[in-house]
């Protein structure tokens, strides 16, 4: 990778969703060169290759805990939920980012999604795939997921509809299906590009296999519209209902800590806000190494640290009402919880998502230090780590000391819990790498679209 | 630009999409019946036994009551099977000579029990009590079916959990007065229903809490 290209924030810059110049042939050439040229950069045969060897760890540590059983975790009485239900909540978070973007900034018409969403929804895909992993692993014996669908079984019951824990089935199969077609429609017009455009006979079969015969008529397109919005219209409430239901995980539980209303606002607002900092994470490095800058503008950047900044304050509004009603409560369990939170033995846990949560991302009030990209990446990155200690911290802290002294006890995760994790990432870095190099990571066609409202707007 | 497909191709693709989708719903059906065959249930399978013992013969050909054999079936969870000394009162006087009674006479002479195949083998997570069933008026043939009419052992019904529940939702569908519970050929007199409605009442069975989880796994 280059040294990273600190952007100038000249007023076209800022303002642009699109660079000057761009014709539709020059969009569709810079996008598609990227998937069809037959050399691949040598970056993306490390960075694969380095994703490739965490995903092995992954197989390494699933492997090792389906033998052993998950003993092998850090996990006991009375913190019985450890690192997969923290890595859960933050992967399932990080995906909300690309229903935001693809739904509901498209029934807003916010034409600056344009050349973020479809990474965006590729990134919500990857990442439900790593979350999807945790509640399934973290099952005593795995193999028997599919208890937890209702189907006519010999066993003559159903799962407890009154659990939320199974309402997150649905929730997150759910929003898998979703994703999935509506990621998969809005590439049917890119693919059948790539199909006329790829020079190998097999790029051509598989690429025209997934273009599923398009063939870009007026009806074609008209029922891709239609489709599109219907689908957009289906994810809008997903992305408030998702993180609802893993909010209702913890707030239906009656343990100090997580037995709160603000729960589910104030979770979609954190998975939000996690969801863009893992956004920009991917989306700077990658404008950077295939020189994107003029498609991915300064004017996305700023838009996405700005939806950052709003989260963020929405989040510490959240941590300051959890502080308040602890102590406003007079529950002296609540009050406990809260005081060993703040100065309890994970106490430098929690002051450290608080700096990274709410005091780092205040410098996104400045314009000339949302201008600055390299910062961006930094705050991203800290926002990031912020949001799983924040998981880790509700999970944890509200289990640790329990009601009676008798059994409280201390958490840490094992190497297996740490391998598991960096595993994920590696299958979420992976798979992207393997997306980018598949896949136009920018939807060309709607590129071209915005090229064309942008020139009418100009004349 | 040459076409990459033929034309066939849409149809193809057209049966291929509507295909999987039946697929998909066919092999879960599939699923579904082999994991209630007798693949899985090893209903009506006979299992080999030291001894080709005939439930037939011993039940309607000789008229012995079942507690003859499984003594201790009306008051400990565990019917009992009978020891070697309890083929011999008879069989010290009769079939002596038998090859088929080989083993028996062999582990009499011996001591060493013989070792039969276990027919109904529930999980060990489910703790289940003869006497109860038996004291509440439940059938032997409710669940071990017409074995008088078998001549060799086997399952009649599936022992899952389903089947256990099928009776723990609405027991008044299966029992019987207590006088009659190893009686293989009774049928009420009246609709089973009111009887079973009424016995209920009589013996106390509670049903609501009958499905409760600790009933069966503790």
């Amino acid at each position: 990778m280059t040294e990273p290209v600190i952007d100038k924030p000249t007023a076209s810059a800022t303002h642009d969703v699109i660079g000057p110049g761009h014709t539709f042939g020059s969009v569709t050439d810079k996008i598609s060169v990227i998937v069809l040229t037959q050399k691949t950069p040598q970056g993306w045969w490390i960075g694969f290759g380095l994703s490739f060897l965490l995903v092995m760890v992954l197989f390494y540590a699933i492997t090792y805990l389906l033998a052993a059983g998950v003993g092998i975790w850090g996990v006991n009485v009375p913190v019985a939920w450890g690192f997969a239900i923290v890595n859960f909540v933050w992967w399932i978070g990080i995906g909300h980012a690309g229903t935001l973007i693809s739904a509901i900034l498209l029934l807003l018409r916010q034409r600056w999604r344009t050349s973020i969403n479809r990474f965006a929804e590729a990134m919500t895909l990857f990442a439900v795939a790593c979350a999807g992993i945790f509640p399934l692993i973290h099952l005593g014996r795995p193999w028997f997921f599919y208890w937890l669908f209702p189907y006519p079984n010999p066993m003559g019951i159903w799962p407890q509809f009154r659990s939320p824990l199974v309402w997150d089935v649905f929730a997150v199969s759910t929003y898998a299906t979703v994703s999935l077609l509506f990621w998969y429609i809005g590439l049917i017009p890119d693919l059948a590009t790539l199909r006329d455009r790829a020079r190998h006979r097999f790029a051509r079969m598989a690429y025209g296999i997934l273009a599923m015969g398009w063939r870009g008529s007026a009806i074609h397109w008209h029922r891709y519209e239609t489709a599109y919005l219907l689908l957009a219209g289906l994810a809008t409430p997903l992305v408030v209902s998702v993180h609802t239901i893993v909010s209702f995980d913890f707030a239906v539980g009656i343990v100090p800590g997580w037995h709160s209303t603000i729960f589910p606002p104030y979770f979609v607002a954190g998975a939000i806000y996690s969801g863009f900092a893992m956004v920009m994470t991917l989306a700077i490095p990658l404008r950077a190494a295939y020189r994107l800058q003029d498609l991915i503008t300064m004017r996305h950047l700023d838009n996405m640290a700005k939806v950052l900044l709003t989260t963020g304050l929405i989040v510490a509004y959240g941590y300051l009402m959890e502080t308040f009603f602890a102590w406003y409560s007079g529950n002296e369990f609540e009050m406990y919880m809260m005081a060993n939170r703040l100065a309890g033995p994970y106490a430098p846990m929690y002051w450290a998502l608080l700096f990274c949560n709410i005091i780092v991302p205040q410098v996104l009030w400045f314009p000339r230090l949302r201008a600055h990209v390299p910062l961006l990446f930094i705050v991203a990155l800290i926002v990031n780590i912020g949001m799983w200690l924040e998981r880790y911290i509700i999970v944890v802290t509200s289990l640790h000391r329990d009601f009676l002294p008798s059994s409280w006890g201390m958490y840490s995760g094992t190497i297996w819990d740490w391998a598991t994790f960096v595993g994920t990432i590696g299958l979420f870095l992976a798979l992207l790498f393997l997306f980018i190099r598949l896949l136009p990571m920018i939807s060309i066609f709607e590129m071209r679209e915005l090229v064309h409202t942008e020139e009418s707007e100009r004349n | 630009m040459a076409q990459i497909f033929h034309p066939s191709t849409n149809t193809l693709s057209r049966v291929t999409i509507f295909g999987a989708l039946f697929l998909i719903i066919g092999l879960l059906w599939l699923l579904a019946q082999i994991n209630r065959s007798p693949y899985v249930t090893d209903v009506n399978v006979v299992r080999a036994q030291p001894v080709p013992f005939s439930h037939q013969h011993h039940v309607s050909g000789i008229g012995i009551d079942c507690r003859y054999c499984h003594k201790s079936v009306e008051n400990s969870s565990f019917a009992g099977i009978p020891s070697t000394s309890t083929c011999m009162n008879c069989h010290a006087h009769i079939w002596t000579n038998s090859e088929m009674l080989e083993p028996v006479r062999e582990s009499f002479r011996t001591g060493r029990p013989l070792r039969w195949t276990r027919v109904h083998d529930l999980p060990d997570f489910v703790y289940f009590n003869h006497s109860i069933h038996v004291q509440k008026g439940v059938g032997c043939v409710t669940c071990h079916g017409r074995v008088d009419l078998m001549p060799l052992m086997r399952q009649a019904e599936s022992l899952q959990m389903e089947w256990c529940l099928a009776c723990h939702r609405a027991p008044a569908r299966f029992v019987r007065p207590r006088e009659h519970v190893f009686q293989m050929d009774w049928v009420p007199s009246i609709d089973q229903q009111d009887l079973g409605e009424e016995l209920v009442r009589k013996y106390n069975i509670r049903v609501e809490q009958l499905t409760d989880c600790s009933i069966c796994h503790r």
